[in-house]
């Protein structure tokens, strides 16, 4: 902290940053945003990790053992939404605040003050929806997708605050990218042209675009459903002459990018990692750029792929289908490029690299799954089936998580000032790998098998494997708690990182000190620094 | 540490557990092929697909590993400097894309001929409900009794919660199953009458959502005789998973035997409705369907989960003006998951579940609803 002060005190005489509790509630600071969105993001995660813990105990075996089906309802809907709008879209936030300033040159966001008034929204929203659960009725009940009309018509009265939160995040989610976009088109330092920029801050801003669009139909339906609690309208009330598959139709049209604003920044991490530990450039660059904008421009037009059994016409079935099929071609570029990376560079295997890695396989196999969900008649099999609950868990467990991992133990040196603990790492990078396996991969048995989601209960055939599942879910779920001391370990002291802190690392970043002090880049770096990615 | 030990604990103690109960373990991997051309094609494709994704990983996969065990820097080699191919990027476009039309082209073809549920030979309407279904068959001619009835999870209550051994059909197993011929095309007409429930049989490959407000379709050529099971898919509220479907194919000439007999009941209990019935025989019954019907939200004991589900016991509905107990449970209560119970059971059922709620849980009325009584009040235009 000392040479902190010493190089913001050459500059500035005031602009160091502020003692105890105001420092937080105050700050401007992008890296002090950033460590926030972090923090929440984790608790967040721990939270949702543990609701999904007590879904794993009551499946553990057939029967009701622990929860009534009511407040098992509420466990599998609470524990999604904290999971998507908690943990992983906030972690993305966090790491947004904290790299794309460092990485296109610019001394922080481009609106501070509404940076922190975008984070300081969450905790309330988060606290208001939590605290559903407490009230008469209990909280959400209806999934994360929350279905009309049983999200309205017959929705616990703790909806209206369920919506209000929704509101509340959104509005947040729409700040937050709304300065990721003005900062990376405005901000850039000289010589930081588009094609010169990292992918992170590619996927990002690709990213912020998506959010921009659909959270606004987020925020929509969530209102019509306020209408038709409250004001009598009957927009998803069949009895009122309304739609409740239109519902459906709003809801997954926001859906469908939000799946890509979660994973999307993840391609950019690992597209940054990969490259630094092969110690050779990213194959593919101009193509990797082209391939995000081509799934996020498709991603606007398969929305429909998750209501195959709704009951629309033949040719809207084909069209979506055809639509879903395409994604895998932009997806297995990247996957490709990733492998043509790794192909004749010269690795090692530091805990990121492995998060990195195991990414790609992973994420490669909740691809794959995704290709089979596309063949229309096959999905009629495996829809809200335990198949697909292992799809969608692929992708974003050992998906997104594994690279908001990553990411914390390639950047952790460069935020701290001090290498993590190595051998801990490791351990907990292998001890999620078995338990996210275990966890998820008999899950595409139990699909297959025919267990549906979201049931508290099940048939004797599916015994089996959900206790297998349950172990790998216990496993996984306190493994997290090695990360929790790893970093508060590294945050403490420890080998000191240098600047570049990675031999093979590219990139603006790598050229401030570590730690990073509080304000970098108040004068724009040297254009000699920025190379092609 | 001791999370650990307790994981292998758990391990050894769970693996004891289900060896040494000789419960039905099965290890089942893979997709049903079914019973209905339909199933077969749907299995074929994702089959298919599994491969074409199989062989896929292989080489990407394979690739990968083999770049990390030979290209690693403790292995001393230099990184290559090559960072981009149009040509190579260009290949691994158009290849993936050929092999998703390959899958495209008989996927259109299997999901077109699921779409032509013309020239039907039999029509059901199925109708889900907050936690049933009821099954309609549609009649050839109006001198014909409508056969229609409603089909309830009939696993034990004690089942679930452990209190005895489960059955080999837990969770999978109904009071009233719906039977279909088989060799006969049976189309289905779904629909709801309160949320979006989804009727899935896997060895039929049909899974279709029932949707208030909508009718979808679907069919069916069962080729063999046999008892199929299946669930409720879309999660529907509190007893989601309580809601199975049992369909019952029977060869064309059983079929026919058993439509008979459904048209004979329905005159029989029509009889039997015009009886008295004693308080004994109201009571038994009554306890019965309450057990089935009324008490996953209402509770043992008729204490209910307030706010969202009212107790019975001490209710002003259930002990005030019988006329009002029995438009509550023949009319329901609109915009809740209290169901309209007056089509889902007839008058004799009726008349037991009322005079058993009204005499039960510390209610005591004393009364004894008759089936008569349920009839004039259905009659007299409600």
């Amino acid at each position: 902290m000392s040479a902190t002060h010493t190089i913001s005190d050459a500059h500035d005489h005031h602009h160091g940053p502020a003692k105890g509790l105001t420092r937080w509630l105050y700050t401007t600071n992008h890296k002090d945003i950033g460590s926030l969105y972090l923090w929440f993001s984790f608790t967040m995660f721990l939270l949702g990790g543990a609701f999904a813990l007590v879904i794993r105990a009551e499946l553990f075996q057939p029967g009701l053992q622990f929860i009534e089906p009511a407040f098992f309802n509420q466990m599998t809907t609470m524990h999604g939404l904290i999971m998507v709008f908690g943990a992983v879209m906030p972690a993305f936030v966090g790491l947004a605040n904290w790299l794309i300033p460092l990485m296109i040159g610019a001394p922080d966001m481009a609106l501070p003050r509404m940076n922190n008034w975008s984070f300081w929204l969450l905790p309330f929203a988060f606290t208001i929806m939590v605290s559903t659960m407490f009230m008469e009725g209990g909280g959400p009940n209806f999934g994360w997708t929350f279905y009309a009309p049983l999200s309205t018509t017959y929705a616990p009265p703790s909806t209206t605050f369920f919506i209000f939160a929704v509101h509340v995040m959104g509005a947040s989610s729409i700040m937050g990218s709304i300065n990721v976009i003005a900062t990376i088109l405005n901000m850039r330092a000289p010589g930081m042209t588009f094609m010169k920029m990292p992918l992170f801050v590619w996927t990002w801003l690709i990213t912020a675009y998506l959010l921009i669009a659909v959270m606004p139909v987020l925020a929509g339906v969530v209102t019509m459903m306020l209408f038709d609690i409250h004001f009598g309208t009957s927009f998803f009330n069949a009895a009122g002459g309304g739609d409740p598959v239109l519902f459906q139709h709003l809801f997954w049209f926001f859906g469908h990018p939000e799946v890509y604003i979660m994973i999307l920044p993840a391609f950019g991490i690992v597209s940054a990692i990969i490259p630094t530990f092969a110690r050779k450039r990213l194959f593919g660059y101009d193509s990797m750029v082209y391939a995000t904008a081509s799934i996020a421009f498709l991603s606007f037009i398969v929305w429909a792929h998750h209501m195959f059994t709704v009951g629309m016409p033949l040719a809207g079935q084909l069209f979506f289908m055809y639509a879903t099929m395409l994604i895998a071609v932009p997806t297995g570029v990247k996957v490709f490029n990733w492998v043509a990376t790794m192909f004749r560079g010269a690795m090692t295997f530091e805990t990121p690299m492995l998060f990195a890695i195991a990414f790609v396989v992973l994420f490669t196999m909740g691809g794959f799954t995704g290709v089979m969900l596309a063949i229309t008649p096959a999905d009629f099999q495996y829809h809200d089936t335990y198949f697909v609950v292992a799809h969608f868990h692929y992708v974003l467990v050992p998906g997104a998580v594994f690279s908001i991992m990553a990411a914390a133990y390639y950047w952790l040196p460069k935020w701290t000032g001090y290498m993590y603990d190595e051998t801990l790492g490791k351990l907990h990078f292998w001890l999620s790998f078995i338990g996210v396996n275990l966890l998820f991969f008999p899950q595409h048995f139990l699909g297959l098998a025919g267990m549906p989601r979201r049931i508290p209960d099940y048939a004797l055939q599916f015994a089996n494997f959900n206790w297998i599942s349950s172990v790998g879910g216990f496993l996984f779920g306190f493994s997290q708690l090695i990360l929790l001391f790893v970093v508060i370990k590294c945050i403490r002291g420890g080998k000191k990182a240098t600047d570049q802190v990675w031999e093979g690392a590219q990139g603006l970043e790598w050229t401030v000190p570590s730690p990073a002090p509080y304000h970098t880049f108040e004068t724009p770096p040297d254009p000699k620094l920025i190379h092609a990615q | 540490m001791l999370s650990k030990a307790k994981l292998w604990l758990s391990l050894a103690l769970s693996t004891l557990l289900f060896w040494s109960a000789g419960l039905h373990a099965a290890w089942d991997l893979n997709m049903p092929r079914g019973v209905t051309q339909m199933s077969r094609d749907t299995y074929d494709l994702h089959m298919t697909i599994f491969w074409w994704c199989v062989a896929i990983g292989v080489v990407v996969f394979g690739a990968m590993f083999w770049s990390i065990i030979n290209h690693r820097k403790s292995k001393g080699v230099q990184p290559a400097t090559f960072h981009e191919s149009t040509k190579v990027e260009i290949i691994w476009t158009i290849i993936p894309f050929l092999i998703l039309i390959a899958m495209a082209i008989p996927a259109t073809r299997v999901l077109t001929a699921a779409y032509d549920a013309s020239e039907s030979e039999l029509d059901v309407q199925i109708i889900g409900y907050q936690w049933r279904w009821e099954y309609r068959y549609m009649r050839e001619n109006m001198d014909e009794e409508e056969v229609s009835f409603f089909s309830v999870l009939s696993t034990s209550r004690e089942e679930i919660n452990n209190g005895i051994e489960k059955g080999e059909n837990y969770l999978l197993e109904v009071d009233r199953p719906l039977v279909i011929p088989t060799e006969t095309k049976v189309r289905f007409l779904m629909t709801s009458a309160d949320v979006i429930h989804a009727w899935w049989v896997p060895d039929f490959a049909i899974k279709k959502d029932t949707i208030p407000g909508f009718i979808n379709e679907t069919w069916v050529i069962v080729e063999e005789p046999g008892i199929y099971r299946g669930q409720c898919a879309e999660l529907c509220g509190m007893e989601h998973g309580f809601m199975p479907i049992e369909v019952h194919a029977l060869a064309p000439a059983d079929y026919q035997a058993w439509y008979a007999e459904q048209q004979a009941g329905i005159r029989q209990v029509r009889e039997l409705a015009a009886a008295e019935m004693s308080m004994e025989d109201a009571m038994a019954q009554g306890e019965t369907i309450y057990n089935r019907n009324c008490v996953a939200c209402h509770q043992p004991g008729g204490v209910g989960m307030p706010p969202v589900f009212p107790a019975l016991a001490g209710s002003v509905k259930a002990t005030g003006d019988v006329a009002v107990t029995m438009d509550t449970l023949v009319n329901g209560v609109p915009g809740t998951a209290m169901a309209a119970y007056g089509r889902q059971l007839n008058p004799i059922e009726l008349a037991s579940i009322i005079t058993y709620v009204r005499n039960s849980f510390g209610n005591n009325t004393g009364d004894v609803v008759q089936p008569a009584d349920v009839n004039a009040y259905i009659e007299g235009g409600q």
